[in-house]
């Protein structure tokens, strides 16, 4: 089944740690119904997650009366995904993660949600709300007739 | 909603006679698995498991909170002068873990023959 035009579909998850498993089952299973191959549907499904974490995590510092919202855009041939919290907005931009920096104990473990996302997807772009409230990060993945 | 992180462990001796620790996984690997991945690993004796192979076969999930604890468990066998091998991740988590830098520190293999094979 190919979307012959802008297909939405939308979820709104609970401010709770696993439930970006919802989101990416559900990217998932829209990437699929586009043609997506295997390999770039694996990389949709983590970007997904991670950008479902860091709403859980950071935009809605894991606030369950506050609920996440993903939106789903399938075009002719990209997928878009907006994932909206009510945090102000991620600070600064995704860095390479340096392993001997992180393994000499110079760079903290964690932190690379952000870098993944960018990685994985053909575009990412984070957008800090109006009024501190509502900010998104916004990926986008492109159906690669070539490849696919 | 995020499985329960499972954690048994092995003792195996390689084809050129080395004793491997072999950690098998089970579930999600996330911020809730540092019982299941840390707590297994800093139960091992740092004198003799001196070979640790990690069995990510029956892992579906990773997350970068879960890559986060593979690589706190990389800086304490970094400490401890042990080598620390995997195998079984899927084609898309071995490619996340050579993104990340996972690969420079710990050696990845497809299965377990072929690591063992290797130690």
């Amino acid at each position: 089944m190919i979307a012959a035009k802008a297909t939405t579909v939308e979820v709104r998850l609970p401010s709770r740690l696993g439930y970006e498993k919802v989101a990416m089952s559900t990217a998932a299973a829209v990437a699929k119904l586009m043609g997506f191959r295997e390999a770039r549907v694996e990389d949709l499904k983590t970007a997904v997650a991670e950008a479902c974490i860091n709403a859980i995590e950071h935009g809605n510092r894991l606030n369950e009366a506050l609920s996440v919202g993903v939106v789903l855009n399938a075009g002719e041939d990209s997928l878009e995904v907006k994932v909206i919290d009510d945090g102000k907005g991620m600070k600064g931009l995704p860095h390479k993660p340096d392993i001997d920096r992180k393994i000499h104990g110079e760079e903290d473990p964690r932190g690379m949600g952000m870098f993944l996302i960018q990685a994985l997807v053909d575009e990412a772009e984070w957008v800090a709300g109006a009024n501190g409230k509502s900010s998104y990060v916004r990926l986008m993945i492109r159906l690669d007739k070539e490849a696919d | 909603m995020q499985s329960d992180t499972k954690a048994h462990v092995d003792q195996l001796t390689s084809p050129a006679g080395h004793p491997v620790t072999v950690l098998r996984f089970e579930g999600d690997i996330a911020s809730t698995s540092k019982d299941a991945v840390l707590g297994t690993y800093q139960g091992l004796p740092k004198e003799s498991a001196k070979l640790v192979l990690l069995d990510f076969t029956k892992v579906d999930y990773i997350n970068s909170s879960g890559i986060a604890l593979v690589i706190q468990m990389l800086i304490e066998a970094s400490n401890s002068a042990q080598k620390v091998y995997a195998f079984g991740l899927s084609a898309h988590f071995t490619k996340v873990f050579t993104m990340v830098g996972i690969t420079k520190y710990a050696g990845l293999f497809p299965n377990q023959f072929e690591a063992l094979a290797a130690l």
